[in-house]
């Protein structure tokens, strides 16, 4: 039974919930407003808020200069060959524990999960010596197996958890019917598990997307994504606060649209499934 | 039932997976663990032997040492409050029936989606830049003198940045959690009379502790390593270096491979030690 409200209450907590979460939201608003200004409006006192000339100057500036279609084009390997590689690699991992779990398969699981809390910088020297070695620094191809091994613990355990929620009895049933182990997983399995895979798949580029630690340390000119792009920012010439809020904006419109979808897998795949 | 068949089939399955992390894993940590032991300057003539617990030592005893755990502890300890207290009283403000909830819910949630190095930059210049930040302005409307936030007040500055970055994820965790409480609970506990300030602090903080606890490990173990917020805006100076930042600059900038691995076998042992704690809770989740 729901609880009756007052319309006043209502009216209430609509204009505070409403102010606070455009104040939260208000510097992503005002780098998106400052995309469209001139460098002088941009730095205009007092602030000029919608009242300016609004101009796409920057965004072709920032396009010519830097030649941002390239980091664009790394940010969407990187991100969608990491998490690709990652769910071919995990999918079935996944189902065999979540359909044939054995005494061991708790334990793999939380062992999957510690490797996910190693602290990046612990390791930074190794996988610097490594990537050497190999010929990987600067490269794309390792970035793309970087971080798809810092994300296949969370793209395991989120696949796992919804995984768990196919009933058996189902497979039971194709089994009965005589499906073998193939059959059971081409056209059983996969129909149910698409809407889960596709949740892992979008939380996960999202992740590895804005993931800035492997992508700062290990690219230079080549192979740096949007993420290093942006941090050559950090020490400009000149007037330059449009151009950083139309390259800004072009880096986080991408996720800021695929996260809206995934704001429910969020939970579940940060926590591991420990707040559902 | 699973047959014997079906058994080594999955095994390997898991094989893969099960291989890549073990690899990840060892093969790094091991690489860091002899490090730490030897006294290794690739560009000072390479490895110059075994250095025993040397670097062990002079890692702790350096004087960069308790400043930078000092740092850590004031940006993950301030990082903490602020997003769990503003946490949970903006999860119970969006669980209240309003107009527009969805879109209210999206402005929240909005700033977990912005990569480190552009709310860094953009807090950093758009904001707290002391002419042309909002910041300023806003100063000087009020007729106060402009602030040098990342260097007169470093450290708050890197908390609120942080803070606003990682609130969205404390406050949908939290409201998740709101959104189970079973809420005939609470329309008994209203008939009864108790007033608001104790259903809070009876029925619905009791019922978030958990929700709580999980936040609280989670973000440690990602606030422990908070990077690129610091890499953009101050380089780690204005008492902004952090173990991280530290062990970062040992390994990369000077590059002191031992002494860096020495203090990256630290924060192994640091980051464990919190992770245990969230093991644990994620473990008996497992079993339920």
């Amino acid at each position: 039974m729901a609880r009756a409200v007052t319309t006043q209450r209502r009216a209430i907590n609509t204009l505070l919930a409403w102010a606070v979460g455009l104040l939260i939201f208000f510097p992503i608003l005002w780098t998106i407003l400052t995309s469209f200004k001139t460098e002088a409006q941009a730095i205009a006192s007092p602030p000029l808020f919608f009242n300016f000339d609004w101009t796409l100057e920057n965004y072709a500036i920032v396009q010519e200069r830097s030649d941002y279609m390239r980091f664009l084009w790394n940010s969407v390997i990187i991100a969608g060959g990491s998490t690709l590689l990652g769910i071919i690699v995990a999918v079935p991992a996944a189902w065999s524990m979540a359909f044939v779990p054995s005494k061991r398969t708790k334990d793999i699981l939380m062992w999957m999960l510690s490797t996910k809390m190693l602290p990046a910088v612990g390791v930074l020297y190794p996988i610097y010596l490594l990537f050497i070695q190999l010929g990987w620094l600067d490269t794309r191809t390792g970035l793309v197996i970087v971080l798809m091994l810092i994300n296949l613990p969370i793209i395991v355990w989120m696949l796992y958890t919804y995984f768990k929620e196919i009933p058996g009895e189902i497979l039971e049933a194709a089994r009965m019917d005589g499906a073998g182990l193939r059959e059971e997983i081409l056209y059983v399995l996969t129909p149910m598990a698409v809407p889960g895979i596709a949740s892992t798949i979008l939380l996960n580029i999202i992740l590895a997307w804005n993931e800035a630690f492997w992508t700062l340390n290990l690219t230079a000119a080549n192979a740096a994504p949007l993420t290093a792009f942006i941090a050559s920012y950090s020490s400009p010439e000149g007037l330059f606060y449009a151009k950083l809020s139309a390259a800004s904006t072009m880096a986080i419109a991408p996720v800021l649209i695929l996260g809206w979808f995934s704001q429910k897998q969020l939970v579940r795949g940060l926590t591991f499934g420990a707040v559902k | 039932m699973a047959t014997q068949h079906s058994r080594s089939a999955a095994r390997l399955m898991m094989a893969p997976a099960v291989i890549l992390l073990l690899g990840w894993m060892l093969v790094p940590l091991t690489m860091t663990l002899w490090f730490s032991f030897r006294q290794y300057l690739p560009l000072r003539g390479g490895d110059l032997g075994w250095a025993g617990f040397d670097n062990y030592v002079r890692f702790i005893s350096s004087s960069s040492f308790w400043p930078a755990v000092q740092a850590t502890l004031i940006i993950v300890g301030g990082v903490l409050v602020i997003t769990i207290v503003l946490g949970v009283l903006l999860a119970l403000l969006l669980d209240q029936p309003m107009w527009g909830q969805g879109i209210v819910r999206i402005l929240v949630i909005a700033p977990f989606f912005v990569m480190p190095t552009v709310s860094a930059l953009v807090w950093k210049n758009m904001f707290m830049d002391p002419v042309n930040g909002l910041f300023a302005h806003l100063w000087k409307f009020f007729g106060a003198a402009p602030v040098e936030w990342l260097s007169q007040a470093s450290l708050p500055s890197i908390i609120m940045i942080v803070s606003w970055q990682w609130l969205p994820f404390a406050t949908l965790i939290l409201l998740t959690a709101i959104q189970s409480l079973d809420s005939e609970q609470l329309e008994a506990a209203e008939m009864d009379g108790a007033p608001t300030l104790k259903r809070f602090w009876f029925i619905i903080l009791p019922h978030l502790s958990r929700a709580i606890t999980v936040v609280l490990l989670i973000q440690t173990i990602f606030l422990l390593s908070v990077f690129a917020e610091i890499f953009v805006t101050t380089q780690g100076s204005f008492g902004t270096r952090t173990l991280t930042y530290l062990i970062f600059q040992r390994v990369l900038e000077s590059q002191n491979v031992g002494l860096g691995s020495a203090g990256g076998i630290y924060a192994i042992i640091l980051a464990n030690i919190v992770a245990i704690f969230l093991m644990r809770i994620v473990g008996k989740n497992l079993d339920a």
